[in-house]
């Protein structure tokens, strides 16, 4: 049954394969580093470049399938050392991951995060190899209606997050939904709020919107406190540079759970790695945070989240794969470099084209030992970062954001935009307000506005429909019970010390 | 703007004539350094439209220099539109990807205050057809059957695909509903995030017809998952589309091709547009283009130069007559 598996690893051991899978996950862990290029910019900056050197179906597909999994490694970097996401899985690894900069432990954190994502991305390709055809009949029975309660079951997770201000945590999610309705309105064609410039008819970019919330209003705050204080700022001591195994312990339970959430996720066509993170950071929150030190520099919420983005990265493979169906943008990129092989991803492959499946799955292996190797002794390098006097790494800063976000549109329209969000964030952020509720309810909300009004016309505008299934019913519970329980399970357990007493 | 676009139409044709004359001397009328702007991020189809010329002319030899592919996303291909008409007009090095897409937002009115005969149309490399498609263990063996089904129950049967109420994959649905006698808005039509999606939700019955492309289909038609209903091409198509009947084989008259080809600034010298209509048209006639082609799913088609701008503007006018049938348009 392995047969493709073994002959797999014969493709991808082969000299020229192990140096594009190292290649691919060096490229990969710069792009997801430097904020504005993500993994779908890289492959396809990479695509034509595999093709026109003349590499073999599969030492391509290796090689790009490295860049991706590389990318969700190296976007937690300035997640963690700016506290600007430097991909879209990267989000939730802002909010304890930079805390645990400012303490001093950048270099464990980079390190925690290095073996999170190591064991993360572990997880789902052992689930990819195992269950892939099995996987890709879940994937599809998800419909329109089943992918709206995973949001309303997304969002209610996202309640466990309104601690100290849940006024605002909510505020901040609607100002994110609001956003994400900017543009062509995806099921009707309407323009809405796009005030008649076209460049804002595909939305207000994921980039931009990212760079210049989380990036911009950091520079915005940098600035200010330099000014205020008439010197360069304190900055966070630089103490341990590697994580040590007892750390890494007391995460265990949070990674391999974040993993197998992740993967579920990944698997899923459409949702992907920054959903995986949102779930798993809130999952993890809700079932390990006792002492209420998320959000402060707990190793675990970093730990959750990386473990899920790598772990959802691989699990958009299945899709792929198995139906020819891509379960991201990134994979639907690949799949475009697999048509121009002339092969067809899909069920066929596996019998068709086994080298090119095995070989695929069989670089996923080493390419993620690959990556453990490369960011462990790296975390040291990159901690050195937070080193730099804020007057050099302030403009440092901008300039990437700048030529991040130019690079993507070409078009002076998206840098105005991303001052304006910068602004917008810097005033959110002087007002106490939290990013990551705007941020998600940005991505979430779109999800779950174009799935309601996909189900809605499926049905005709009978809203029994996105309750029906099983699936939808079980997450409507799912989300029902997490708003509910909280409040209730102190008040019964109070109850029981009455009545015991 | 009218009489410019008159005029240069007019000075076009008898310039065309003469320029046929001069022969090959026109190599010079573009400079060594190319460029083709794919009107969205990287990797969608549009970028694949570039890199089909850019590969193509590279691997033919028809360019010595590598052709330059940029992205300039924003408003569905109207920030490109915009931006060759406003700032690069008379450049002769520029050539912009655009498709069918790109003629239905242009007769929608989605290009802001432009219209299709403002640009120079250049011509088509490859086309790709629409396609009727119903999961493999759905009851309709033919059109027919699903369209006879479709009257009875119209609210049994919902639509999906790609693209927004008013896109090109809408159209398609559209299309084969008004050649059934049935309005185009009693339609059920789901509007997915791009084919894959429309597709998952296919397999997992959640629609029931997809309105896809036949290159998109070609690995689930192999798996044996999906069973195409008709093909919206003039003919039947070869390879494995050979036993897809067409639509009007089965009585309703739609065709739905997606033309893949490009276009230039609206003040280009006719010296170079002619030198670039050659160039394709020479392009599109090698046989190693012809494997890069099909790599890539497409099918052949050669409308060059102003063939090709008669068409595109043809098609445009066509769309907005539709698009007012259905109430589309302000």
């Amino acid at each position: 049954m392995f047969d493709f598996l073994i002959d797999g690893f014969g493709v991808a051991l082969t000299p020229l394969n192990l140096g594009l899978a190292f290649l691919g996950a060096l490229l990969g862990t710069l792009f997801g580093a430097l904020p504005g290029i993500g993994p779908i910019n890289g492959i396809a900056i990479l695509m034509p470049l595999a093709y026109t050197l003349g590499l073999p179906a599969e030492s391509s597909l290796i090689l790009l399938a490295a860049v991706y999994t590389g990318a969700e490694y190296g976007g937690r970097m300035s997640s963690i050392l700016l506290n600007v996401p430097g991909d879209a899985g990267a989000v939730m690894t802002t909010l304890d991951g930079y805390p645990l900069a400012q303490q001093g432990l950048a270099g464990p954190a980079l390190g925690l995060s290095a073996v999170s994502s190591f064991v993360g991305a572990t997880i789902a390709i052992i689930g990819l190899t195992l269950f892939a055809p099995l996987l890709a009949n879940v994937a599809v029975m998800f419909g329109p209606a089943e992918f709206f309660a995973l949001m309303i079951f997304a969002f209610s997770s996202m309640s466990v997050m309104m601690g100290k201000d849940p006024i605002k945590t909510a505020i901040g999610a609607v100002l994110g939904v609001l956003i994400g309705t900017v543009g062509i309105d995806s099921g009707s064609g309407v323009l809405r709020y796009t005030l008649g410039m076209p460049e804002l008819y595909d939305g207000i970019d994921f980039v931009v919107m990212i760079i210049g919330l989380f990036a911009i209003s950091e520079i915005l705050l940098m600035l200010e406190n330099s000014h205020s204080t008439d010197n360069d700022g304190e900055l966070p001591p630089l103490g341990r540079v590697f994580v040590s195994l007892k750390e890494v312990l007391v995460c265990k339970g949070a990674i391999i759970r974040s993993g197998l959430i992740g993967f579920i996720i990944g698997v899923l066509p459409g949702t992907g790695a920054s959903v995986a993170g949102a779930v798993s950071y809130t999952t993890e929150k809700r079932l390990s945070d006792k002492d209420n030190t998320f959000g402060t520099g707990d190793m675990r919420g970093l730990a959750a989240p990386e473990s899920a983005n790598n772990a959802a990265a691989v699990g958009s493979f299945v899709p792929m794969l198995t139906l020819g169906i891509p379960g991201s943008g990134t994979t639907a990129v690949l799949l475009g470099a697999l048509m121009l092989y002339n092969i067809t991803p899909g069920p066929m492959m596996f019998t068709e084209r086994p080298e090119v499946a095995g070989g695929l799955i069989a670089s996923l292996y080493i390419g993620n030992i690959v990556l453990l190797m490369l960011n462990l002794p790296l975390a040291g390098v990159f901690a050195r970062v937070l080193t730099i006097p804020r007057w050099v790494l302030v403009p440092a800063i901008a300039i990437l954001a700048f030529v991040g976000v130019y690079q993507l549109h070409s078009d002076l329209f998206a840098i105005y935009l991303m001052l304006v969000i910068g602004v917008f964030g810097y005033l959110l952020r002087k007002l106490g307000f939290s990013l990551a509720p705007v941020i998600l309810g940005y991505v979430l909300g779109g999800l779950m506005e174009q799935n309601l009004r996909r189900a809605l016309s499926i049905s005709g505008g009978d809203v029994g429909i996105l309750w029906q299934s099983g699936i939808s019913l079980g997450l409507w519970v799912a989300a029902v019970l997490l708003l509910v329980l909280p409040w209730l399970v102190p008040k019964l357990l109070a109850g029981r010390k009455l009545s015991a007493g | 703007m009218k009489i410019n676009s008159t005029l240069r139409y007019a000075s076009g044709l008898a310039l065309m004539g003469s320029a046929l004359l001069i022969g090959q001397a026109q190599a010079q009328a573009i400079p060594e350094s190319t460029e083709c702007i794919a009107p969205a991020k990287p990797g969608g189809g549009y970028d694949l439209t570039c890199r089909l010329a850019a590969n193509g002319l590279q691997d033919t030899g028809l360019i010595s220099k590598p052709m330059m592919v940029s992205y300039m996303p924003g408003g569905i291909g109207a920030v490109a539109y915009n931006h060759v008409n406003g700032v690069r007009a008379d450049d002769p090095s520029l050539i912009v990807a655009a498709s069918t897409g790109a003629a239905v937002n242009l007769a929608l009115g989605k290009f802001g205050e432009y219209d299709a005969d403002e640009v120079r149309w250049l011509g088509a490399l490859g086309v790709d057809y629409g396609a009727i498609v119903v999961s493999a263990d759905a009851p309709w063996q033919s059109l027919d059957e699903l369209m006879t089904d479709l009257k009875e129950n119209p609210n049994e049967i919902a639509f999906g695909a790609g693209g927004t109420v008013g896109s090109q994959d809408w159209m398609k649905a559209a299309l084969i509903a008004k050649s059934g006698d049935m309005s185009p808005r009693d339609l059920r039509y789901v509007a997915f995030e791009g084919g894959g999606e429309a597709l998952a939700a296919l397999l997992g019955d959640h629609i029931q017809v997809f309105t896809g492309d036949l290159s998109e289909l070609r690995s689930q038609l192999e798996g044996g998952k999906i069973r195409v209903l008709a093909a919206l091409s003039e003919e039947r198509m070869g390879g494995p589309y050979a036993d897809i009947p067409t639509a009007a084989e089965q009585g309703y008259d739609v065709e739905w091709p997606i033309w893949r080809g490009y276009y230039m600034g609206p003040e280009v010298s006719d010296e170079a547009y002619q030198a670039w209509v050659e160039r394709m048209q020479q392009l599109s006639e090698d046989p190693v283009f012809a494997e890069l082609r099909e790599a890539r799913g497409l099918f052949p088609m050669s409308r060059f130069g102003e063939d090709f701008d008669r068409y595109v503007q043809g098609q445009v006018a066509e769309f907005k007559g539709l698009a007012e049938e259905v109430g589309l348009t302000k």
